[in-house]
């Protein structure tokens, strides 16, 4: 780890720190109680998920403005799967599979139409947004009861956390390994950092950004999954927006716009500071407006901070 | 200008340069890349700053802190690149920043009779006022961007190689127009490589070589002969080390390859330098051959391969190149040494899919060591380098991954002197004649010509997108390779 990434995430970190000591000063210590903690890190589960997958495709210099309308999309496959007699597991991989098609198709019209990925992904989330809404035929889809209700349920037994922040934590390890220990991660850094060198150094670009976009959205399939767990209910509408604050929890962690600079933890962190935001700001009895422009506030500091640590 | 100096860091671009033209005058302003015409220029435009010497327009001290306030000063600048909105109209290029208003508002009719006006000085009231400018032909575009110099009431005009990118019909419609200029009494600065150019439309020169004035006088007394002789000057340099060389088998065979006209045969053990202009195709032939560009036409067969290529599979076949362009296509500066080194190959620095940094750090390591890098480690990131140190990162990165032709874009470019001569002792350790190792072949680029001789076994001329047949490097001087790079610069 060089000094300075050492610097970055310390930074990221540091401000989680003051935003919780904050909270903590005005609540009380009841806000770190275990059971508010818990409570914290399932608000956070789903953006978190989404922002894991939104990474690698800032890092790689790109952006996906359609996780929104894939999570929403994902939780009607979801219960129109399990109304068919799917198993659960069946419905949850499908969900993911279907995410992952999302992403093929971003990263093909990205790369053989060669349009900038903010304009592809515009697109599709309004082209998403609207197939979810024509495969509910534009209801909520009531689904059977099954255990993936439960993934963000309070565990009855001896586990620690849910399921499906341990889901969260265990493919945020995957990632972070595969951004920093496989050659395809290293080629994810130059390709954001210097298309051009990336170019001319022989790595697989339209390959490497397609595989990029599957991910990301197959990681919104995944928050798509816990979406729909915390609905019980299929539902197109859900999640409008959700992408803005999947972005920020990204480069409030220390992600680069321009590519080539991101880290899962950092990511993680950032996702953690607007959450703290949030449910601090609702226990000290703030209303969401203020809520709203505290985390705005946030986002443009994060950054212009970041600008005056790296131009020193 | 006067005595005007200016050094980027250690590196001095003009060392006590003098310059004047008088109104009424076409001024040629002639030197080999590097030799120091953009900096003087950029001084003059109020660019840059200089570091001494001092300027005057029409006695009156000049010192410009902002381009803006040169042009204010009336002096105005045609770069090659043209500076135009291209989805505005010929109007608004022309009147941009200098709109006539009525109440707040465009004064629309009076800026299109503003630029008619401008454009019918110039003799060319052909051009649509209305039109968008990028639906002009380059050389409409011109006219534009002269019009919009004159407009603002310019005096001095200087003009950058702005014959690179027009056909013949259009430089002598340009020239036309600038002698028209002249007697209106601008004062005009001409830059280009092009002796021919200079000598029909210019009536006095400036040769800078190396920073300095070296020479200039009447277009009409001076013969290119002479001109070229003052481009060049006598560098003699022990710079260049040449170990025994001995030619091996044939590695890379090039056919009537387009674009470039370029045919030839590179060995083992042998440097081909290419020579020319910048902007003569040197770059892109390279880029073709590595598969960066398009081939159009002919063949290129690399050791046992033939046909198309990308960068991938050239690296996989044993050929790596080398950006003329660090900082944009060359490194990507905001990742570390041993990411930038070991990009291109990355499969001996772990297992099973999975990569070991420490070992592509320690790898890192061993390069930053060999080829004397200044650095704080492997895990440095590449943009807090010197340029010098960077190139050496470029080029360590063809050597990591073993290739066996080193296509190399202007190695030296913008380095300081001491990296230069490590740079060129490796050069030459590539293709020298050791027992148990096959020495590499290397095709090179360079605007440098003394580096070309002193390094290359044999050299070949590009001139206006065509490569000429190579020649053994051994016999030829400067002067023969820069005849033969400007040589009927215009009229053919």
């Amino acid at each position: 780890m060089t000094a300075r990434s050492l610097v970055d995430r310390a930074g990221t970190a540091f401000a989680l720190v003051i935003v919780a000591g904050v909270f903590g000063t005005l609540i009380g210590p009841q806000f770190f109680s275990p059971g508010n903690l818990e409570l914290m890190a399932r608000q956070t589960a789903i953006v978190s998920m989404a922002a894991i997958g939104m990474t690698i495709v800032i890092v790689a210099g790109g952006i996906d403005l359609s996780v929104g309308s894939i999570i929403a999309l994902c939780t009607v496959v979801i219960a129109l799967l399990l109304r068919m007699g799917v198993s659960p597991l069946g419905a949850a991989a499908g969900a993911v599979v279907a995410g992952g098609v999302c992403g093929l198709v971003n990263g093909v019209l990205i790369t053989q139409l060669r349009v900038v990925p903010f304009i592809v992904t515009l697109g599709t989330m309004l082209v998403i947004r609207g197939a979810a809404k024509g495969l509910a035929e534009e209801r909520r889809i009531e689904a059977p009861v099954s255990w993936l209700n439960d993934l963000l349920r309070v565990p009855r037994g001896g586990a620690l956390l849910p399921s499906g922040i341990w889901a969260v934590i265990a493919l945020a390890l995957i990632i972070a390994g595969l951004l920093r220990y496989t050659p395809f991660g290293r080629h994810v850094f130059a390709i954001g950092s210097n298309e051009r060198m990336a170019r001319l150094c022989g790595v697989a670009i339209t390959r490497t950004k397609i595989v990029v976009y599957v991910l990301t959205a197959a990681f919104a399939g995944f928050a798509g999954l816990l979406q729909f767990s915390k609905l019980s209910v299929g539902d197109p509408t859900v999640a409008v927006g959700l992408e803005l604050d999947v972005i920020a929890a990204v480069i409030i962690g220390g992600g680069s716009l321009a590519g080539g600079r991101g880290t899962v933890a950092g990511t993680l962190i950032g996702a953690a500071i607007m959450t703290v935001i949030q449910i601090g700001c609702s226990q000290q009895g703030l209303a969401n407006w203020v809520q709203q422009i505290v985390t705005g506030g946030i986002i443009v500091a994060a950054v212009a901070l970041d600008r005056m640590r790296t131009a020193a | 200008m006067r005595g005007i100096r200016k050094a980027f860091g250690a590196t001095i671009a003009l060392d006590g340069v003098d310059l004047a033209v008088s109104p009424g005058e076409i001024c040629g302003l002639i030197g080999q890349n590097g030799a120091g015409k953009s900096t003087l220029m950029s001084v003059l435009a109020g660019a840059l700053a200089p570091d001494g010497g001092t300027m005057a327009i029409d006695g009156q001290p000049y010192a410009p802190s902002s381009p803006i306030e040169g042009r204010r000063a009336g002096v105005a600048m045609i770069y090659q690149e043209l500076s135009l909105a291209p989805h505005l109209s010929v109007m608004e290029n022309i009147l941009l920043g200098a709109e006539p208003t009525r109440y707040g508002l465009l004064d629309r009719s009076r800026m299109r009779e503003l630029a008619q006006r401008a454009l019918a000085d110039l003799g060319h009231d052909d051009i649509p006022p209305d039109a968008p400018v990028g639906t002009l032909s380059v050389a409409a575009q011109q006219l534009v961007e002269i019009a919009r110099a004159l407009a603002v009431g310019c005096r001095v005009l200087v003009l950058d190689e702005p014959t690179s990118s027009l056909g013949r019909a259009d430089v002598e419609r340009l020239f036309t127009l600038l002698r028209r200029l002249k007697t209106h009494g601008h004062a005009i600065v001409y830059i280009s490589h092009f002796i021919e150019e200079v000598k029909e439309v210019a009536d006095r020169f400036i040769v800078l070589r190396d920073g300095r004035n070296a020479g200039g006088g009447s277009t009409a007394d001076a013969s290119r002969d002479a001109i070229v002789a003052l481009m060049v000057g006598s560098s003699v340099s022990n710079l260049f080390p040449r170990s025994p060389r001995r030619r091996g088998d044939p590695i890379l065979e090039v056919t009537a390859l387009e674009p470039g006209a370029a045919s030839f045969t590179l060995h083992r053990g042998e440097i081909l330098g290419i020579a020319g202009l910048i902007g003569s195709g040197r770059t892109r032939l390279l880029r073709t051959l590595f598969g960066l560009e398009p081939v159009r036409k002919g063949r290129v067969r690399m050791a046992a391969f033939e046909g198309a290529a990308t960068p991938h599979a050239r690296w996989r076949q044993g050929m790596g190149m080398l950006s003329e362009d660090r900082k944009e296509e060359g490194l990507a500066l905001a990742l570390d040494i041993a990411d930038n080194l070991t990009l291109t190959r990355l499969s001996p620095f772990g297992a099973a899919g999975l990569l070991s940094p420490s070992r592509q750090r320690a790898a890192a390591s061993r390069w930053i060591e060999r080829m004397d890098i200044k650095c704080a480690g492997a895990s440095q990131h590449v943009g807090e380098l010197s340029g010098g140190n960077q190139q050496k990162i470029a080029l360590a990165r063809l050597l990591q991954h073993d290739v066996d032709v080193l296509v190399l874009d202007e190695p030296t470019r913008g380095i300081d002197v001491g990296s230069k001569a490590q740079i060129y002792r490796l050069i030459d350790a590539l293709v020298a004649d050791s027992p148990g190792r096959a020495p590499k072949a290397i095709v090179m680029v360079s605007s440098y010509l003394p580096e070309l001789l002193g390094l290359c076994d044999r050299i070949a001329v590009m001139r206006r997108g065509r490569l000429g047949a190579p020649t053994p490097a051994e016999g030829i001087s400067e002067h023969e390779l820069m005849m033969a790079a400007t040589g009927g610069g215009i009229g053919e």
